[in-house]
């Protein structure tokens, strides 16, 4: 059933070998393997020196949206690169943040010990989720995913974990100042979670293109034929079940840092939802377009609440509104782009390289 | 022991809601082969619909059949508009269109009735005429509500030609149009039936829960391990299921604690999935390469 559920993209993400037709179309001059490699170093260029042009609450944002983009990527690296679907990574996200909050509030361990340890139970947890996910298909794991997610705020506040978890109450955390004097304690936890964040995109961008990825991606388009190949579908599902919660986990953990508090209510099914327009907003199968999923489901609330405001000042229940949107934008996103925005500023450059 | 029995026939009255919603889950996964993600917020917002209609001062029953034939209009409207284009979409696009109607009727009922708690109204007498300890006069009420829809149902589908359209069209969508079914109609009423049966579910177990736009998100759970447990192919199984998962409900509640309610269904939909994926009444569906 997942064969041919999605759209391929595997030639971005795969083919290392084969001459690809796309590599000798020329735009502003340079091939496109050359604008690939220097539009990802004019975008790294910019989010290192974004956080001194900005002022702190910014940056606290743009923060956000990091862990946020770590997470959409590990969800992508499971749907969008090996075809199984979650409703429930807000659990994986949970547990990480969970794992690093206990570590520093009960046992006051460095913040900066937690995130490996976060990111490893999540493995784990997601690789045994992930065997029983062998036996179902698409929408059976959507299913079970959603079952998880749902159940996971009830199961944090259950009262027998309440002396590590904090119950109802979560658990408020409390982290060291800055260590580098001309930092400010924003832009200090912006490069903090900015090093994991890049660690993890270059980790995903070699998974995806080595064999491992190959694999993957194979299972995602014909897992039969994959198997026929000699892919051991079993181990290679169970695993990316770890590592895309490992990703999540790892954010899960800065999250837990950043915000200082953790509760049960931040992770609900709704949190699951949002990874999921996360990822259909940026782009299926695609490492940058994970960044671009992050962004929009940090910064689309306050915008369309700001929208909202305008034409309805003061009605409280007017933020639903803004959920409404999120909804629609994602339906006619379906419709118009099912690439999402990555997909689509593909396609424009591929169209302008033609052109050019 | 009396109140052993009494949860089992309080867990039998909302195992009829659960039945309702396994019930609207397997007609549409029987006409398209997916779940219906939002069939809960749908359920709720019939729900509102109805509270409104009594708030502006409408007779309850009135209300109530209105608010089933508004359901029914409303699910063949989705159908039509939103399904129909994306019939041989891929099953992810499926997933997200589901997960973006529950979002909208989730958060317009929000935006609407705002999320403050609401009563709603039981049409059912305060006494019973005979005295009984064991169940309390709505969970009787809204058990025989269910069963007659139930009833009513089977009746359709076993026989009149619609049913029997409707049965032919899920089963065989080809061989259907060939003898002159419009099968995309017959999606559009399944749709429009599982609306309308998951309104009277959330109308009946509203009093219970009260209403709120979140209302329906266990319930929902419990509708789907429910369909789980009795096989997705098997719409007699889904209610059958429906029921047990009513049962079971109380039964874990008093072994571990009413709050792990959600895990009981996560624990029950997992273990169904992976020892018997078709459940205790479904057929194994076996696909060709």
């Amino acid at each position: 059933m997942t064969a041919s559920t999605l759209p391929d993209s595997g030639a971005n993400a795969g083919s290392a070998r084969r001459p690809n037709p796309e590599e000798s179309l020329r735009i502003f001059g340079m091939s496109m393997q050359q604008f690939r490699r220097s539009s990802v170093i004019v975008g790294l260029l910019i989010i290192l020196l974004l956080p001194f042009t900005v002022e702190d609450f910014a940056v606290f944002q743009m923060t956000q949206v990091i862990y946020l983009s770590i997470a959409v990527l590990g969800l992508n690296l499971l749907t969008g690169f090996n075809g199984q679907f979650s409703l429930g990574h807000s659990a994986f996200m949970a547990l990480g943040a969970y794992t690093a909050g206990i570590m520093m509030a009960q046992w006051e361990i460095a913040y900066y010990w937690t995130i490996i340890p976060a990111g490893v139970i999540c493995f784990a947890a997601g690789f045994l989720f992930g065997l029983p996910a062998l036996r179902l298909e698409g929408l059976y794991l959507a299913l079970a995913t959603f079952a998880l997610a749902t159940a996971t705020p009830q199961l944090l506040k259950y009262e027998h974990f309440e002396p590590w978890t904090g119950g109802v109450q979560g658990l408020d955390l409390f982290k060291d100042d800055s260590p580098i004097a001309f930092l400010s304690n924003d832009q200090w936890w912006y490069y903090f979670s900015l090093f994991f964040g890049v660690l993890l995109f270059i980790g995903a961008w070699n998974l995806v293109r080595g064999r491992t990825g190959r694999a993957m991606i194979a299972i995602r388009d014909n897992p039969i034929a994959a198997s026929t190949m000699g892919i051991n579908t079993s181990v290679y599902k169970a695993t990316t079940f770890g590592v895309s919660g490992f990703y999540c986990g790892v954010a899960g953990a800065l999250s837990a840092i950043v915000v200082e508090f953790i509760a049960p209510e931040s992770f609900t099914i709704i949190h699951a939802i949002l990874l999921l327009i996360a990822m259909v907003i940026g782009g299926l199968a695609s490492i940058p377009a994970a960044i671009i999923g992050g962004a929009f489901i940090l910064y689309m609330p306050n915008f369309s609440e700001a929208v909202v405001d305008a034409f309805f000042a003061g009605d409280p229940s007017s933020k639903a509104l803004v959920w409404v949107s999120f909804g629609v934008v994602m339906i006619i996103v379906v419709y118009i782009m099912p690439m999402g925005v990555a997909g689509f500023i593909r396609w424009n450059v591929q169209k302008l390289a033609r052109r050019g | 022991m009396e109140e052993l029995i009494q949860q089992v026939l309080g867990g039998i009255a909302t195992g009829a809601i659960y039945a309702c919603i396994a019930l609207s889950v397997v007609m549409i996964y029987q006409a398209i082969d997916h779940f219906n993600f939002a069939q809960g917020e749908m359920a709720m917002f019939s729900a509102f619909i109805t509270w409104q209609m009594i708030d502006w001062g409408a007779n309850y029953w009135v209300a109530f059949f209105i608010c089933i034939a508004v359901s029914f209009i409303g699910g063949v409207a989705i159908e039509r508009i939103v399904f129909a284009p994306l019939h041989n979409a891929p099953v992810f696009t499926h997933i997200v269109v589901f997960i973006a109607l529950f979002q909208i009727f989730n958060a317009g009922a929000g935006f609407i009735w705002e999320f403050t708690i609401k009563e709603f109204p039981s049409p059912f007498p305060e006494r019973l005429p005979f005295d009984t300890t064991l169940i309390g006069p709505h969970e009787l009420g809204m058990t025989v509500v269910t069963l007659i829809m139930l009833g009513l149902i089977f009746l359709f589908f076993r026989f009149t030609p619609i049913g029997l359209a409707m049965r032919a069209a899920a089963a065989a969508p080809d061989s259907a149009r060939l003898v002159g079914i419009s099968v995309g109609w017959m999606l559009a009423l399944g749709w429009g039936l599982a609306a309308a049966i998951g309104a009277v579910g959330g109308m009946m177990i509203a009093p219970v829960v009260y209403l709120e736009p979140n209302m329906m998100l266990g319930i929902l759970l419990y509708g789907f391990a429910g369909a789980v447990v009795g096989g997705l192919t098997s719409p007699g199984g889904a209610v059958l299921g429906g029921f047990l998962m009513g049962v079971i409900e109380p039964l874990a509640g008093m072994a571990i604690g009413s709050e792990l309610k959600l895990t009981v269904a996560l624990v029950v939909i997992v273990t169904i999935l992976i020892f018997k994926p078709s459940g205790l009444f479904g057929r194994v569906v076996v696909q060709r390469v």
